[in-house]
């Protein structure tokens, strides 16, 4: 690709118009970007994430679950779980930033309806069966040609819509020269859901035995990357993926097991460790390609500041989000900490949501991406022009 | 071809879990009446296990505890870790048997499940009972529940799909399984004796609102059936006391409620008051939860798009509601209702299978019983659906958009393949076979792709990938 990349901070620093920008972004989407959206299902709890060792009120809210000595400081107020020693590496090198208090614009405390709004960037649950990363590939397209592929057996729904995706999940690989493809895609030629999909899937299994990555998922169990060296394995896999000439810029990828309401001091650092390896491993696999990425890490909601009766913890509102990569600029928590103070308390019971998910996303998509306000404001993220994207992340 | 033909093939691959040899023939004289000969007030069949209940299957795994306990203290240098990477502290001998043992039984349910599914003449009881063992899911992801959804199912689901919701609904909240996927039974009521006694500083124990919330989102009224927070709240008050016995509650088994955990006062969840009260306050919640309109609404529409369509023909979900409310909730009319409605059978098959019923349909199709779990676990776990193992309390999704991914196309592609290498040789004809599996179903392009395949594995594997086998 020998197309010049546009230095979007150079044209910001050069203190041009906005309207200008757009129009010059939206001319030549940067080829080799890469944002990766990791989706922690569940309801990861963010206090035990971005862990506010700092805030007064910590220590008497969270009770047996508080934790201290062992987490990996990062400031006077915050530090991660002792099982993202990833992450914390990342961010001490300035190529990791947290998000303390983020929320969706949801307040149902449902996890299936919080997912539907995270996923399908609406302002309201079940407005549409789209995902936005969908929509934003569908906007990208418009500049040139852009290709997005979720990670795991089933397609997310941030995914799913009228552009098409590629999946990929380890298995078997096929025979290039095995005669049933050709047979099935002949069957298929006027199915509208059967031809595409099986198109896409052969186009990404050719890549993938291009890239080793059928290879690297030999030992792996197919299905949910659970264990930490599954995780791993998957971020390397990806990453060849997103290296490969001709790859996906865009992807998605899904952890499963973060609604601890009981025993969550035992299974939270199972699945942060998973979160943790799935970053390594994207990161080593990417290598050069590091600096060219942003991985947003987030979860549907956040849970309850206190801890309940049965060492878990409720579905609740804000959480943390990370944003992890070689193209961020360096910088403190990203949004306002609300703090844990009894009246900053969202209905006396949660983190209080002290920014919208979306000002994030839309904000990477537009520094990281290129990609126009007007697509974010109504295509991508539909009715939140008054949303506006954060700026300054890349 | 006439109506009746399409209208056999839709009534066994559509209602049912995919034609076995012989099966449209049979059905073709009477669709709707072969139908709902399989309905039956004794609910549905039962599916083979090691004869275990839940409370021996509880028993074993308390045990198991105990022995992992035991190894774990008499380790010689305790790793203060909180975790290691995969999860798994090292373990002694005993401990690793009785892991697998525990795999072992939960490995026999399933082989069980596959094989009545694969087997049965009465495909469409199978089906219905699915439906509802996945409304009610109990995930063996979790390892206190890995042994008990096989129990769960054959005990409190399959007998009572053909009976009342409200017994349904009754028999599945409260047995041990969901009490254990859902955390109620560790849920105290904060101002009970239990919590009072034990009001250490950090140690209180208190509610847990996880079941209480669940049914209600997604067992009866569904998200927006008009409940606030503090209607969750209110209704987790209400079920504590509703737990499971434990190794210090000698000589009772399975499910206990304690008296001393559950939260006294009365409650009012809706809008409705409940009297102070023992096990009889969340029983009363739980069956005016089943006689409300909105869960007749929310259920009967998740019957219709799991029937019919994704986006399910409204006229179709009134049809069924006016036979739940008419009948409270009687599910063996609702079923009949299902079958006399002319919206479920609309000729285009909208339903694109998912895995499982893939996997099923391919092996009722070759008139085969899968003797053993291998290929059974690898392909379902490729395609993202372990047998008993749905990521959520929502269950399996049942819509076309998540399954239809492209890699799951390239699987089920390979599934096909292999199942056609070890089968297909067996197949004298396999353009009758597409006949006999598709019916009226099978279009004359399939069956030309079929019938010039270089070989009976090819052609099996083709039958099984057409566009009318995806779907349903």
């Amino acid at each position: 690709m020998t197309a010049p990349m546009l230095s979007r901070r150079a044209f910001a620093t050069a203190g041009l118009a906005l309207p200008f920008l757009a129009r010059v972004a939206d001319a030549a989407v940067p080829t080799n970007r890469k944002f990766v959206v990791v989706i922690c299902r569940g309801g990861m709890d963010g206090l035990s994430v971005a862990i506010p060792v700092g805030d007064p009120d910590y220590r008497a809210l969270r009770g047996g679950l508080a934790l201290g000595d062992t987490a990996l400081k990062l400031d006077g107020t915050f530090a991660l779980n002792p099982a993202l020693p990833t992450v914390h590496r990342l961010v001490q090198a300035g190529q990791g930033r947290i998000a303390p208090a983020v929320a969706t614009p949801d307040r149902a405390r449902s996890h299936f309806e919080a997912q539907d709004v995270l996923e399908t960037g609406a302002a309201g649950v079940y407005a549409t069966t789209s995902g936005w990363l969908n929509r934003a590939v569908q906007a990208m397209s418009s500049a040139g040609k852009v290709e997005a592929i979720s990670v795991g057996p089933t397609a997310p729904l941030i995914l799913r819509g009228p552009a098409p995706a590629a999946s990929w999940s380890p298995g078997r690989g096929i025979e290039a020269t095995a005669r049933l493809p050709t047979l099935l895609q002949d069957l298929y030629k006027d199915d509208p859901l059967l031809g595409p999909a099986l198109a896409r899937g052969l186009t990404t299994e050719a890549m993938a035995r291009d890239s080793g990555a059928t290879m690297a998922g030999g030992g792996m169990r197919a299905g949910a990357a659970q264990g930490a060296e599954a995780a791993r394995t998957l971020g390397q896999a990806l990453a060849g993926f997103l290296k490969a000439p001709g790859g996906p810029q865009l992807a998605a990828v899904s952890l499963d097991g973060f609604d601890t309401h009981a025993n969550q001091a035992g299974l939270l650092p199972v699945r942060l460790t998973a979160l943790d390896a799935l970053v390594d491993g994207l990161y080593a696999g990417l290598g050069p390609a590091w600096k060219e990425t942003v991985v947003l890490a987030v979860t549907e909601f956040g849970r309850t500041a206190r801890v309940n009766g049965t060492g878990g913890t409720d579905h609740g509102t804000a959480s943390t989000a990370l944003l992890l990569g070689g193209a961020l600029r360096p910088g403190g928590i990203v949004g306002d900490w609300p703090t844990l103070k009894r009246p900053a308390l969202f209905e006396d019971r949660d983190l209080y949501p002290a920014l919208d998910l979306r000002a994030l996303e839309k904000g990477l998509l537009a520094e990281h991406m290129g990609m126009d306000r007007q697509a974010l404001d109504t295509a991508v993220f539909p009715e939140s022009a008054g949303v506006r994207p954060l700026t300054g992340l890349v | 071809m006439s109506q009746t033909d399409i209208d056999a093939a839709i009534a066994v691959t559509r209602f049912g879990l995919g034609a076995r040899p012989g099966e449209i023939a049979e059905a073709a004289g009477n669709p709707r009446g072969y139908l709902k000969a399989q309905i039956r007030r004794q609910g549905a069949d039962i599916f083979r296990t090691d004869g275990e209940t839940t409370n021996q299957r509880l028993a074993e795994f308390q045990d198991y505890r105990r022995e992992r306990a035991m190894a774990r203290n008499a380790a010689p240098a305790p790793d203060a870790k909180p975790t290691m990477a995969d999860g798994k502290p090292a373990e002694d001998e005993a401990v690793t048997a009785a892991r697998q043992f525990i795999r072992q039984n939960a490995a026999g349910d399933v082989l069980g499940r596959v094989q009545l599914a694969a087997d049965t003449d009465a495909s469409f009881r199978e089906r219905w009972a699915l439906f509802w063992a996945n409304h009610f899911t109990v995930s063996a992801i979790k390892v206190q529940t890995a042994t008990l959804v096989g129990p769960f199912e054959n005990e409190a689901i399959r007998p009572h799909v053909f009976g009342r919701f409200a017994d349904l609904l009754g028999a599945a909240e409260t047995h041990p399984a969901m009490l254990l996927y859902l955390d109620q039974a560790q849920s105290v009521g904060p101002n009970s004796r239990a919590a009072q006694r034990r009001g250490r500083v950090g140690r209180s124990p208190g509610l847990n609102e996880n079941l209480a919330r669940e049914i209600l989102e997604l067992h009866t009224v569904g998200v927006d059936g008009g409940y606030a927070q503090a209607d969750v709240t209110e209704f987790a008050r209400a079920l504590t006391g509703l737990s499971i016995a434990g190794p210090r509650d000698a000589g009772v088994e399975g499910v206990l409620f304690r008296q001393q955990t559950h939260e006294p006062g009365e409650r009012t969840v809706m809008g409705v008051r409940y009297a102070e009260g023992g096990k009889e306050q969340a029983g009363a919640v739980l069956a005016d939860l089943a006689a409300r309109p909105q869960t007749a609404r929310f259920v009967c529409t998740k019957l219709a798009r799991h029937f019919v369509a994704d986006d399910p023909p409204p006229a179709l979900v009134a049809r069924l509601e006016k036979t739940w409310l008419s009948t409270h909730g009687d599910l063996a009319r609702v079923a009949e209702t299902l079958v006399d409605a002319p919206e479920a059978w609309a000729p285009q098959a909208a339903k694109f299978k998912t895995p499982y019923e893939f996997v099923i349909s391919s092996y009722r199709a070759l008139g085969h019983e899968p003797r053993g779990l291998g290929q059974v676990n690898a392909v379902l776990n490729g395609l993202g659906q372990r047998p008993f193992g749905a990521p959520s309390p929502k269950g399996w999704p049942d819509e076309a958009g998540p399954w239809a991914a492209s890699d799951a196309l390239v699987k089920r592609m390979q599934f096909a393949q292999q199942l056609g290498a070890v089968l297909g040789p067996r197949v004298q004809d396999p353009v009758a076979l597409a006949d006999q599996t598709l019916g009226a179903r099978l279009s004359a392009t399939s069956a030309q792709a079929i019938s010039r395949a270089e070989s009976r594995p090819e052609a099996v594997a083709l039958l099984l990938m057409t566009p009318e086998f995806q779907r349903r």
